[in-house]
């Protein structure tokens, strides 16, 4: 979207652009592409796939080591003092937990397959379709300390976003999905492969590179963390910026256009962008 | 309008058909190679298939990491078995020399090995790391006979396909393919970091497969069946453990 046309065209298209307006009221816009809206259910569907059983899989040895060996004769930098499915496991519970491991690392390596078939699938359509460069890629003005510090103070306040950042990211949101998809996403592939014997043998490099075998379970764990952190944050936004405009977006594709009788009046500031949006709706930039 | 939706329409029926008659080539292919792994019918088993078959394109031939003699584990952890039953406690007793490793199935030469025999044959050695499907792991020096060797001297037939290998312990069982059954790091264990195998760590026999996880390295083994098929074993999954819903090819 691109609302920097000039005033004088702004003020020039303002009469067709209200035609135009009551045309597209009836017919919603593209908010995001069929190729985006199916790789984000389906990467939703294989994450929690593997958090539940990558959970489950942990609850079996629920201590983290770094280096290349560790069990339970040796020190972990991390326990979580849960209960484990293991009674070789020193845990101080008085029970063990029913073993789930046989199922979880069936469905873990299914999901994994499906996160990366999805991902690889994802990767090529957003180098190709100019995805990632449209709508994931912040403008280099965006990028100031200002406008970075404008962005989150209006994050910390919960400020509902308006209707314009409906039809982009803002800057915070480029640059958290470009480190989930560009940082973190590849780092629990990597980490997960070098936890695979069959891999290591292939591709010892790929754990010597991480630092072992068991750092490389503890950096699966750690960016899982952070993974689960992105994910409640994300959701919490969904709600803060509308839970139905949002979810409809990135499952019809289309959203409320802007200016119809389910949204409020427009403040001359809001319409002059709207229109903008309109104005430049010719070019196809919706994802 | 209708123009573009039939040319989508047609295009799209025609990928469809070409991505189902290039799946069912690749799935003949897949069989035909070797590529499909016996528990490939359970559920969630079409990951498994992709994994085995991934791990059999790409690194079929490719060696556990061996580590330098200083990465070897001061407190390895023994996994706990089943308690050993009156048998193993008899044989114990008398330092295993009735033991008897018996191989049948395909070969040319069925027979049967006692302990010191093993023990004469060639043995190779490797410091690799042993890991637990639960995530934890030691590294050791394991010394044995390579399994290879021994299918030689039994003349294993040349439609082999798998190794069907059995512990003391009643129902304990697995099986490999002959990727990792004729590879050389695969051994026929009878010492660990250069003393006798102790017998928490599987001794005095354990079948050492380091590509895998540790529940494929099955100790105290007494038995080696050769076969072109897993069907006739158990359930069918290829070992107890696929049998009791856990993966057969444990390289992941």
């Amino acid at each position: 979207m691109n609302a920097s046309v000039p005033i004088t065209e702004r003020d020039a298209g303002r009469a067709s652009a209200s035609a135009e307006l009551a045309v597209t009221a009836t017919k919603p816009r593209l908010r995001h592409s069929a190729a985006v809206r199916v790789t984000h259910w389906l990467t939703t569907v294989a994450f929690l796939a593997l958090l539940l059983t990558g959970g489950e899989i942990v609850l079996s040895h629920p201590r983290f080591y770094w280096g290349e060996t560790g069990n339970v004769n040796m020190r972990p930098w991390l326990n979580l003092h849960l209960p484990s499915s293991r009674d070789t496991v020193p845990t101080g519970y008085g029970y063990v937990l029913p073993d789930q491991n046989g199922w979880s690392r069936y469905l873990h390596f299914e999901a994994a397959w499906l996160a990366v078939g999805t991902g690889l699938f994802y990767l090529l359509y957003g180098l190709f379709s100019g995805h990632f460069r449209r709508n994931l890629l912040p403008a280099s003005s965006d990028l100031s300390l200002k406008a970075l510090a404008a962005s989150s103070v209006k994050h910390l306040r919960f400020a509902r976003p308006g209707p314009d950042e409906a039809w982009s990211y803002n800057v915070l949101q480029r640059l958290t999905y470009l480190a989930v998809i560009f940082v973190l996403f590849p780092l629990m592939i990597w980490t997960g492969l070098a936890m695979s014997f069959g891999f290591d043998a292939a591709f010892p490099l790929g754990v010597r590179l991480l630092g072992g075998h068991q750092t490389a379970r503890s950096l699966h764990f750690l960016v899982t963390i952070l993974l689960v952190v992105f994910l409640l944050v994300h959701v919490v936004m969904i709600f803060v910026a509308g839970f139905r405009d949002r979810m409809r977006a990135m499952i019809a594709g289309r959203m409320e256009p802007v200016g119809t009788a389910a949204s409020p009046a427009l403040s001359p500031a809001e319409g002059a962008v709207r229109r903008a949006m309109l104005d430049s709706s010719a070019t196809p930039a919706e994802d | 309008m209708s123009e573009i939706s039939r040319r989508k329409l047609i295009t799209g029926g025609l990928a469809v058909a070409a991505g189902a008659s290039g799946l069912a080539v690749a799935a003949r292919l897949a069989r035909r190679g070797g590529l499909i792994p016996p528990d490939a019918g359970v559920r969630y088993g079409a990951g498994e298939t992709l994994t085995y078959a991934a791990h059999r394109v790409l690194g079929q031939h490719a060696m556990a990491r061996e580590f330098p003699r200083s990465a070897i584990s001061t407190n390895p952890f023994a996994n706990e078995v089943d308690p050993l039953g009156d048998e193993f406690k008899r044989l114990q007793a008398v330092n295993f020399v009735d033991w008897r490793l018996t191989v049948d199935g395909m070969a040319a030469r069925p027979r049967s090995f006692s302990v010191a025999e093993i023990k004469s044959f060639p043995t190779n050695s490797h410091i690799t790391m042993i890991g637990c499907e639960e995530g934890w792991t030691y590294i050791a020096e394991w010394t044995g006979v390579p399994l290879s060797y021994i299918l030689d001297r039994v003349g294993a037939l040349p439609q082999v396909r798998y190794v069907v290998y059995r512990s003391i312990q009643p129902d304990w069982w697995e099986s490999i393919d002959m990727a990792d059954a004729l590879h050389p790091q695969t051994l026929v264990a009878h010492r660990m970091n250069g003393g006798e195998l102790p017998v928490p760590f599987g001794g005095p026999l354990r079948l050492r497969v380091p590509r895998q996880l540790g529940y494929k390295s099955v100790k105290y083994i007494t038995h080696l069946t050769l076969t072109d098929n897993l069907k006739s074993f158990g359930k069918g999954t290829g070992g107890a453990n696929s049998d009791g819903g856990y993966a057969w090819y444990a390289g992941i």
